[in-house]
């Protein structure tokens, strides 16, 4: 009788734990959910925040191009070197640039990009926002008069949103930079055949594929970074906690967005 | 400080507070707080720590709601006002935070400068510099303008938050906890500011805190918040003197011989 009580006891207090573990989880999609309408409000009425958002761009994109520059260029250089063995099995090298670019331009550039930013922009947007947050900053804005969503979060989410794709398009020139010297350097492959080879086989729809991925990209690391930051608590350990989870949300997210976009694209190709 | 008991009617409170209840989840922390601040008065408000302080001045500039009662700010019911309303409400009201509360990122000169050029959009970059300049030799940190908050210490970065709401020449100030953690020299001089700003603005203040000699040197009326609620207001010695158990066992806890 005894074991039993304590039996439908356990079962209880489990349920509990799951259900409060089921509620915070639904409460944060509804919070976030919450948070991108706002910005969306915030984002299309005046005033608008054009220095903000210059500054911003700035930070985010020319401050990431020496990382961007030199992951872009490893990654076309690598992944030329470690294709190559398994093309020239069936002597078939010379298929090496279209391989390479349909590989960089559909995926490479904007995962690699992406997963560079995560780490770089939103782990730094969780961090500042979030020691502005628990240091008061961002009550001292409001309580001066200044909107802290729109100067804050809204230029940061705009500005990596729209960095996002011109990075993307850099890194993928870069990538295929790395590619081509390994390749001259291997076949002797002049730059204008490879430039033929390479860019024959790549369409509009993969361009404009992963110009679109890239903004979704931007945007989720945008919201990532600045919901766990802006919305951070219990002091210093908070701020590590909303850097740490903006880059695991954001690198979590890009990779499901990654996967729905392939099988919507497909469907069109 | 001013005697202002001629000017003591209801109606001519700059904060006027009424009834106000606020609690987190369960924790009940302000259950009926009522108050009237005038015109250039300075209340100081003591308490223990976790007594509310700090969320009553949040409450009265609107950075958090009520969950009962009125908060009035120059005429204006802060929780009933629109958020374009509050923004221009918030231009008067100073907010001088516990932990400064200064940009990181900016400048001494970028943050003084940021309530400005964000507010009066139409200045000149000469009257910016002018008025930056002036509030610096205000609070007597000419020589830091250049400086990161970083760089300053804790007392100065106290006065650089102080200059900071002093820009915008408010009609009301709100100090959370001025004094705390800076050593007794320090304290003085920041008591001193606030005077100053009392005599020089003829702001409205209201200055939480649990320094007594800060309560003691800065204010016409003090109160204390017991259970949630306030005590009468009265001078600083009507309030040491008084007979409330609360009141002398926090005066005795806090055993400096003020007189």
């Amino acid at each position: 009788m005894r074991e039993e009580t304590e039996n439908i006891e356990l079962i209880q207090k489990k349920k509990y734990i799951i259900s409060k573990q089921l509620d915070a989880f639904f409460s944060g999609i509804y919070n976030v959910y919450l948070f991108i309408i706002q910005f969306f409000k915030e984002a299309f009425s005046p005033p608008f925040e054009f220095k903000e958002l210059i500054n911003q761009c700035y930070q985010v994109g020319c401050k990431s191009l020496p990382l961007i520059s030199l992951t872009g260029f490893i990654t076309g250089l690598v992944f030329t070197k470690q294709s190559r063995p398994s093309l020239s099995e069936f002597g078939a090298t010379s298929w090496l640039p279209s391989l390479i670019s349909i590989a960089i331009i559909r995926a490479l550039a904007p995962l690699v990009t992406a997963l560079i930013a995560a780490g770089k922009v939103g782990s730094n947007m969780g961090a500042e926002l979030g020691s502005m947050k628990v240091t008061e900053q961002i009550d001292a804005m409001e309580v001066s008069g200044t909107n802290p969503f729109k100067f804050l979060v809204v230029t940061r989410i705009a500005a990596v949103t729209l960095m996002l794709p011109i990075l993307v398009i850099y890194t993928g020139l870069i990538g295929m930079f790395g590619a081509y010297l390994n390749i001259h350097n291997n076949e002797l492959t002049s730059f204008p055949a490879f430039i033929n080879s390479a860019f024959n086989t790549i369409s509009f729809l993969d361009i404009i594929a992963s110009i679109s991925k890239a903004i979704c990209f931007g945007f989720t690391i945008g919201v990532a970074g600045c919901y766990q930051g802006y919305y951070a608590k219990n002091g210093t350990v908070g701020v590590g906690m909303a850097a740490n989870s903006a880059v695991v949300l954001s690198m979590f997210m890009i990779f499901m967005e990654e996967m729905v976009i392939v099988q919507i694209v497909n469907v069109f190709r | 400080m001013k005697l202002i008991d001629s000017h003591m009617d209801t109606n001519n409170a700059i904060i006027s507070i009424r009834d106000l209840k606020k609690s987190f989840d369960n924790n009940v922390v302000l259950k009926g707080i009522e108050v009237d601040v005038f015109k250039g008065e300075n209340i100081a408000v003591l308490g223990r720590s976790g007594s509310g302080k700090s969320i009553l001045i949040k409450i009265i500039s609107g950075l958090l709601k009520p969950d009962s009662g009125t908060v009035k700010v120059l005429g204006k019911e802060v929780n009933k006002l629109s958020k374009k309303d509050l923004q221009e409400l918030r231009l008067k009201i100073g907010f001088s935070f516990q932990s400064s509360a200064l940009y990181d990122s900016m400048s001494v000169r970028e943050n003084l400068a940021f309530p400005l050029v964000r507010n009066k959009r139409n200045l000149k970059a000469k009257e910016v510099s002018a008025a930056i300049e002036s509030v610096l030799n205000d609070v007597g940190l000419s020589q830091t303008i250049n400086q990161m908050p970083s760089e300053l210490s804790g007392g100065q970065r106290k006065r650089i938050g102080i200059a900071r709401t002093l820009i915008m020449k408010p009609d009301v100030m709100l100090y959370d906890e001025p004094t705390s953690g800076l050593d007794p020299m320090t304290c003085i001089d920041i008591n001193n500011l606030i005077v100053k700003v009392q005599d020089q603005y003829n702001a409205t203040s209201i200055i939480i805190t649990h320094d007594l000699t800060c309560a003691k040197a800065t204010s016409d009326r003090v109160t204390m918040i017991i259970d949630g609620k306030f005590l009468k207001p009265g001078t600083f010695d009507e309030i040491f003197n008084n007979d409330n158990e609360a009141t002398k066992s926090y005066f005795n806890y806090n055993f400096i011989n003020i007189k």
